[in-house]
């Protein structure tokens, strides 16, 4: 049962033959004996789960269900869940249930879904590996079988780890700069970057705002569409989140490939790429040749800013974001304050880890009197060149094509004492979010026993277009189907 | 040496919208620490601002009525600080792009003339809340009811010179913004707060000297004493040959003291940048027409109203107009009492002098315009005498009976207008009086007769048991006496 993807086990349960509290058993009994040794979970919450499996019975019975009713999957503990704890991967919120959901939670509850628990991330979503979470690492399901302890990427990496092992069918992610992307390449699945404004931030605990957006982390690109026909839609709550019209992103799944424009970005081929990882992303380009696409090189003349613009505009939005957590109202405070000022600052220097206190201490450079307009302007007017790139790109082709990593997972700890290999492993996926433009990574192959991720890139809103090219590469290959053993 | 006082306001309006700027909690005031807070005012983890459009509309109102340019493109920023009573450890607010532009208002002064005092700009932002550090024992005790209200901060370029034309530049903007119904004006519940930028320079110098900003005074009382006290101050020290520390000061009013808050190296580095959470707000013109059309007549066309319409001076029809809430009153009242005049002499006298002593604002008064009115016309029709017409006044003022008619009744408070029986009076007391009488018509000195005249109305409105109409009295004894 842990195999079958959301759309077979929807089937299971519409057939009758199990219920939504037998398969929810069966998960959170697989959950706890497994996850031992991936803790790829901070919390698992059996009691609501089974909950919401006993309520979606009820719906079902009442003939209101809808695909998801019933179907197990996980949040990233960085949606709100009344509730449950939703920690944010810090010891910050260690202590914090919120009263309220957020709007993707809302929406999967509103389904039927049965949410088993949330899912291990990098504190407040800073990191490329799962390292950074004050409940430990997570470690990669690929590998193991070596004795390796590997990565699974981040931020999302509870996620991905989680969905990879066979926890879940499917679970959220968010991504700000490749936190969907670059674990769902790690860990072997697919994962979905939506365009920034299709899915509501409401409750989504915020990194940098301007970049954030949640999107949906499962093994196919049909699940993947099953997940953002639930999350996309205009929300009030969310002056950002766009009022445009969601199609059934199942509905195009099918549509062939031919004639399709595949732009493959020159600066994403660079020395940077390891041959043997270029092999994998090549043959899977070779691949939609072969469905019909034609493939030609553009270029991204400022893709190469990327970096250095997001590291000033993402920690600048984080250090006020993260300014709430003062230890006044709600989450950690520090024992015994002196007065106002020791409040502030032992709460903060003893809740937030070391990637965060980085980003802040970066974000409050960047905005600070003399140097706001050598950094944070300076990076806006770079965000906008690059944004300009795409569009200009999307002008010849359809969807452009890359690696998402420069190289597959890692070991734990070889990057942690340097912090700009770190901020490496995002290059080939940071821009895609100071664009704003959806993107998707597609399993395409392996190198050394290890998961390489095809990224596919689109224009603004071309998330239908995204998930039919991975469907229908997922038609011909089965990379998304490998386990890890 | 002789000194050029210069001042800058800026000032800030609470928005009488029914929700905050950016959640949907109620603005209320008065309520229990901490009800009117939602998950976002409290900046609950993922929570988000949305703007609320009544707040826009409000601000273009204002700016439409100070003459200003609207921002067409006004755009959010965080200014970043931590405080207890700053839940976001921002504020969300606005700084290179306003939503209202270069605009100015026209003051009145006492000697007549007026004055133009240009403003800057006017920007919106969010409250915050209030720390409460009595009955907590050493502790801190914070209520996030105020945390969202909407504010427009309005600035003021530094063109006033001296406490008089600030105060009437404060009270102009007071009546400007009651009158367009975009804030309740009341002062006590800091529904208008100023902060005052000071500076002095020689006389006829064309260079400004060092600024102080003396901050969250809530009265015009305040205000006027505070720019005198730090004049003061700042005259004693350039007199001394000291010079001025550019800083933010407390006045404290009940003492008439202040104190330096924070100089300007101590000052924040408030980081502002675009808040992400916000998109820019594009006012089109149909938004601006459309706020057009909600505006109410302004004070300066009531003024002019009034004096057209109801025939009353400059004097009265400025009073009049300035408060709309005085000047629906005064409306109601001739409605109901024709005499406009005498409506004005009225509200400005016994009815305001009441207000001020029991600190009640026109909208706490617990008479009407409709009772006052009728008071009014019982006493043009002679039906009161002015005596007669206080104690009216006092039975609706403390409720006693809320019928002007039935109170007269009630009270016997009716004159005695029969002429007949005010001669047969007249005739009983200077009978009474024969040495007075002939001491009367023996002094040629008008002045001194007018005076003696007097000693004969005691007697009289003894005599009516206060009811006699003091007017025909008068008439009956000249008459009776001769001239």
């Amino acid at each position: 049962m842990h195999n079958k993807s959301v759309a077979e086990l929807s089937r299971e349960l519409e057939s009758g033959k199990m219920s939504s509290v037998e398969l929810t058993q069966q998960f959170l009994d697989r959950l706890k004996s497994e996850d031992g040794k991936y803790n790829s979970f901070i919390t698992v919450s059996d009691e609501q789960a089974l909950a919401e499996a006993r309520a979606a019975d009820e719906m079902r019975a009442a003939g209101k269900a809808t695909v998801w009713t019933g179907v197990p999957f996980a949040h990233k503990d960085i949606f709100c869940t009344s509730g449950v704890r939703t920690s944010c991967g810090s010891k910050m919120l260690d202590n914090f249930v919120p009263p309220y959901d957020a709007t993707v939670t809302a929406k999967f509850k509103q389904a039927g879904a049965v949410c088993l628990g949330k899912t291990n991330m990098d504190e407040f979503a800073m990191g490329s590996s799962n390292e950074s979470s004050f409940y430990g690492p997570v470690t990669n399901p690929w590998g193991l079988a070596n004795g390796d302890k590997r990565v699974p990427g981040g931020s999302s990496g509870g996620s991905a780890a989680a969905v990879a092992a066979r926890l879940v069918p499917a679970a959220t992610g968010t991504d700000t700069g490749g936190s969907i992307r670059q674990p769902a390449a790690l860990c072997g699945i697919t994962g979905l970057k939506p365009t920034y404004g299709r899915v509501s931030r409401y409750g989504m605990i915020a990194f940098a705002s301007s970049l954030d957006q949640g999107g949906p982390m499962a093994r196919t690109a049909e699940d993947a569409a099953l997940m953002l026909n639930v999350m996309a839609g205009h929300d009030p709550k969310d002056s950002t989140c766009i009022d445009r019209d969601v199609p059934d992103y199942t509905a195009t799944l099918n549509e062939p490939l031919k004639g399709l424009k595949i732009g493959l970005p020159k600066e994403y081929f660079s020395d940077q790429l390891s041959p043997a990882m270029e092999e994998q992303v090549r043959n899977a380009i070779r691949e939609y040749e072969k469905l019909g696409a034609t493939v030609k090189e553009v270029s991204l003349p400022n893709a190469k800013l990327a970096i250095a613009a997001y590291y000033v505009i993402a920690p600048a939005e984080a250090s006020a974001n993260l300014s709430r957590f003062d230890g006044a109202r709600y989450g950690y405070r520090c024992e015994q304050p002196k007065d106002l000022m020791d409040m502030y600052t032992r709460t903060r220097a003893e809740g937030f880890g070391n990637e965060v206190k980085r980003r802040i201490l970066v974000g409050t450079y960047a905005l600070s009197a003399g140097y706001f307009d050598a950094y944070y302007l300076k990076a806006q007017k770079v965000r906008r060149l690059i944004q300009q790139d795409f569009i200009n790109a999307f002008k010849e082709v359809d969807i452009l094509m890359s690696p998402v990593t420069p190289s597959p997972a890692f070991i734990q700890g070889e990057k942690t004492t340097d912090p700009v290999s770190m901020y490496l492993e995002d290059v080939f996926t940071i821009a895609i979010n100071l664009a704003g433009i959806p993107a998707m990574s597609v399993p395409a192959g392996f190198v050394d026993g290890l998961p390489v991720g095809l990224q596919m890139i689109g224009d603004y809103f071309s998330e239908a277009r995204l998930l039919n090219a991975a469907h229908q590469f997922q038609q011909v290959t089965d990379w998304h189907q490998r386990e890890p053993k | 040496m002789q000194w050029d006082i210069v001042i800058g306001l800026e000032i800030h309006v609470q928005l009488a919208t029914q929700t905050k700027i950016f959640s949907g909690s109620s603005t209320a005031f008065g309520a229990e620490p901490n009800t009117q807070a939602s998950a976002v005012d409290l900046a609950m983890p993922g929570t988000l601002p949305v703007p609320n459009e009544q707040a826009f509309r409000y601000a273009v109102m204002f700016g439409l009525a100070t003459n200003a340019e609207i921002g067409r493109r006004s755009v959010f920023e965080r200014k970043n600080y931590f405080y207890p009573d700053l839940p976001k450890g921002y504020q969300t607010t606005q700084l290179d792009k306003p939503i209202v532009g270069p605009g100015y208002v026209d003051i009145d002064l006492a000697d007549g003339s007026s004055k133009r005092v240009r403003i800057h700009h006017a920007h919106l932002e969010e409250d915050a809340g209030k720390s409460l550090h009595e009955d907590y024992h050493g502790m801190t005790g914070i209520d996030l009811n105020r945390a969202g209200t909407p504010l427009i901060e309005v600035v003021t370029e530094p063109d006033m010179n001296s406490a008089e034309e600030a105060v009437a530049f404060a009270k102009k903007l007071h009546s400007l913004v009651t009158s367009l119904g975009i804030c309740d004006g009341d002062m006590s519940q800091g529904s208008m707060r100023f902060d005052v930028n000071i500076s002095l320079k020689p006389k006829g110098s064309d260079t400004l000297g060092t600024r102080t900003e003396t901050k969250n005074l809530n009265s015009f009382r305040f205000m006027e004493q505070a720019i005198a006290h730090e004049v003061e101050r700042q005259m004693d020290i350039l007199e001394d040959g000291g010079s001025i520390t550019q800083e933010t000061r407390l006045y404290n009013g009940d003492r008439d003291e202040s104190r330096s808050m924070r100089s300007k190296e101590e000052a924040n580095d408030y980081r502002y940048f675009p808040c992400p959470d916000l998109l820019p707000v594009e006012i089109d013109d149909a938004f601006i027409e459309d706020a057009r059309a909600r505006l109410p007549e302004l004070p300066d066309a009531r003024r002019a109203r009034f004096k057209e319409q109801y025939g009353l001076n400059d004097y009265d029809a400025g009073i009049l107009s300035a408060d709309a809430k005085l000047a629906t009153f005064f409306e109601e009242t001739v409605a109901h009492g024709k005499d406009a005049k005498l409506a004005a002499n009225w509200i400005q006298g016994e009815f305001s002098a009441r207000l001020n002593a029991e600190e009640k604002s026109v909208a706490e008064s617990p008479i009407t315009g409709a009772q006052l009115g009728d008071l009014v016309v019982r006493i043009a029709d002679n039906t009161l005498s002015s005596s007669g017409a206080k104690k009216v006044f006092e039975a609706l003022w403390t409720g006693e009976n809320d019928n002007v008619d039935a109170i007269i009744e009630a009270k016997g408070l009716k004159q005695v207008s029969d002429t007949g029986a005010l001669e047969a009076m007249v005739d009983e007391v200077l009978a009474g009086m024969p040495d007075q009488v002939a001491q009367y018509q023996g002094e040629e000195d008008p002045k001194k007769r007018k005076k003696m005249l007097g000693g004969f109305m005691g007697p009289l409105m003894k005599a009516s048991k206060g009811q006699g109409n003091p007017k025909l009295f008068n008439e009956i004894l000249v008459r009776k006496l001769g001239g």
